[in-house]
Order: structure tokens, then C-alpha cells, then sequence
């Protein structure tokens, strides 16, 4: 049994209009997966309690995790995550979770990661499991986002790194002189920035569920193997 | 069917009821026969209850209902489970 755990929010910094990391120091963790996620729980003061998932930024060994959380309207557990909590203070959380969709350093095929919205924050836990064991192993992204200022770790995106290739696309502006207008990921787009399935690739597909089961459909219409695509959905 | 997610949502609660990640093992359904990982299946519902349904068929494989005594698993559309060797 996983049971839960308490973490102190060590940081925490706004990532988009929506969305914020959080650097969690859950004593106990002993580290995680890149890919995998947790359940936190929060408690109303009557007692009354919700439990939603979050994916985690940050892979390895230790006790310190990012979580990267977009606010839902109308949501019980992400407002007070994304407005309320502050440095400091407490959060339940239980896991690491699922053993699914998830990347280790020691598998050796190429890697195409495609996320929709904060669906990048558990690939973006795989880029940086890629880049600190400075692996070999061809890595893709494909990052679906609203706009420039609705992209998760836009910084960090930015920066070039061996094995690598990022490419964004906007759902609802484009910035300017951007060389594609803004839209959903379509077939062409898939077919111009992602490994063919000639080659194989390890495939994962993170967002709302609207946009994996497009995106997954597509992809398995182009000839990869559904299983060769894992997908995590988080609603919407 | 609108309003789903996937089974890696219940990898928390079901770490309740088995002690290995349940969302990776195999499950053959048993309306359609298809097999996927749970992680794969459809999940509905949320903590007053989830409901799993198969990739393949959209039939019930299984339901996840809070009980007061502890959370109750039906699993009336698996045919069988299959576990991954632990490594």
C-alpha cells in the first residue's frame, strides 16, 4: 500500500495565466519515474476531502518533486493548488503512481512525446530524465498550447539540447511571423514533426481527453501500433 | 461516450487494494475479448465511484465503489488478469 505522505511546498512559480509548478519536499518520497504521477488530497475545513491526479515534472532519486497544475474552472482540488497554496504549506499526497506511461533512461527507442496543454508536464519529466543522463536516444516533442504565454516551461523549452527537437504549435494565437497559423494538431502536422512509423517510435500522448483520443486516432491511422502509443488522459 | 479519462486515474486508489501497480497489468474482456492494459481501458466516474470500460467494446470490466468499511471492487467483465513479473 502507497498510503499518503505530507509534503511542504519548497517554491512555487506561475507558469501561464492558468497554470503553476510547484516544488514539493515530501520526506519519504524516494523518488519516481519520469512519467508517473501522484494523487494529492485536500481537506475543507468540515472535514470534507477531494482527491484529484497531477503528473510530475521531475524524475530520479530523492525527496523534492515538481508538480505543474492548471487551474479547471470550476474545479474542487486545482484552484486552491494553482491560487491558494503558498510556500510553506502542507499537501496529502499519495504516490508514485502508475507504472504505465512512463520513459527510463535505458530504453533505446527514439521517443516521440506529444502533449496538449499542462498534458506536457509528465514528458517534460521525460525530457529532463533524457537530458540529465545525457542519453543518446532520439527525442521528439510535439507541445500543443493555447498561445505563447500558455506554454508550461517555456524557458527551459527554449533552451537546445543534443537529441532534442521541440516544436510548438498554437491552438488559439500564434505569435507573430509564426510559421503555422494557429489550430489543432492536424494529420499534416503530425505527418511534418513526428517519427514515422516506419521507424517505430515509443509514442506518448498526454492532454484532455479529447485531444489524445485525436491525436492517438491519427497516429494509428498513419501506421503506428496502438501499442506502441501510450496515452494519459486527464478529462476536459 | 463523453467525460472519461484512463485507467492510470485509478493507480491511486486501486494502490489501496493490490500492493503492485495494478494499472499495468493486462485484462481480457470478457464481452469482446480484447486485451489492454488497465492503464489503457476507459475510466468514468470519480471518487463516489469509478467505472472502467473496455477499449475495444465499451462494456464494464470493472467498478470501484466506496464502501464505509473500505472500497469495494466488482470485476464482472474480466475474463482474466494478467500481472507483469516483478523486475
Amino acid at each position: 500500500m502507497v498510503g499518503w505522505k505530507v509534503g511542504v511546498v519548497a517554491e512555487s512559480r506561475s507558469e501561464t495565466p492558468s497554470g503553476r509548478s510547484i516544488i514539493l519536499e515530501v520526506p519519504g518520497w524516494g523518488g519516481n519515474i519520469a512519467g508517473q504521477h501522484l494523487d494529492a488530497r485536500v481537506t475543507a475545513p468540515d472535514g470534507y476531502q477531494a482527491v484529484r491526479a497531477y503528473s510530475i515534472a521531475t524524475s530520479g532519486d530523492g525527496d523534492r518533486i515538481q508538480l505543474g497544475v492548471d487551474r479547471v474552472q470550476g474545479g474542487e482540488v486545482s484552484p486552491y493548488l494553482v491560487d491558494d497554496l503558498q510556500v510553506g504549506d502542507a499537501l496529502e499526497v499519495k504516490g508514485p503512481l502508475g507504472g504505465w506511461f512512463v520513459w527510463k533512461p535505458e530504453h533505446t527507442q527514439s521517443v516521440q512525446l506529444i502533449g496538449g496543454g499542462s498534458g506536457v508536464v509528465p514528458l517534460m519529466a521525460m525530457i529532463r530524465s533524457h537530458r540529465a543522463t545525457q542519453s543518446a536516444v532520439p527525442f521528439r516533442l510535439l507541445y500543443s498550447a493555447r498561445s505563447e504565454e500558455h506554454t508550461f516551461f517555456r524557458d527551459e523549452l527554449a533552451q537546445s539540447s543534443p537529441a532534442l527537437d521541440v516544436t510548438l504549435l498554437y491552438t488559439r494565437q500564434a505569435p507573430d511571423g509564426w510559421p503555422r497559423a494557429a489550430g489543432r494538431v492536424t494529420k499534416e502536422d503530425l505527418v511534418a514533426t513526428t517519427f514515422p512509423a516506419d521507424i517505430s517510435p515509443s509514442v506518448f500522448v498526454c492532454g484532455p481527453t479529447p485531444f489524445v483520443e485525436a491525436v492517438a486516432s491519427t497516429l494509428v491511422e498513419l501506421g503506428h501500433h496502438p501499442l506502441m502509443v501510450k496515452t494519459e488522459r486527464f478529462g476536459g | 461516450m463523453d467525460g472519461h479519462v484512463d485507467g492510470n486515474a485509478i493507480a491511486g486508489v486501486m494502490s489501496d487494494i493490490f500492493a503492485f501497480d495494478v494499472t499495468t497489468a493486462r485484462a481480457r474482456c470478457r464481452t469482446c475479448g480484447a486485451v489492454a492494459a488497465l492503464a489503457q481501458d476507459m475510466v468514468y466516474g470519480g471518487e463516489q465511484g469509478y467505472v472502467v470500460r473496455c477499449l475495444g467494446c465499451e462494456d464494464v470490466l470493472m467498478v470501484l465503489v466506496p464502501e464505509p468499511n473500505g472500497m469495494r471492487m466488482q470485476m464482472r467483465g474480466i475474463a482474466w488478469l494478467e500481472v507483469p513479473r516483478p523486475v
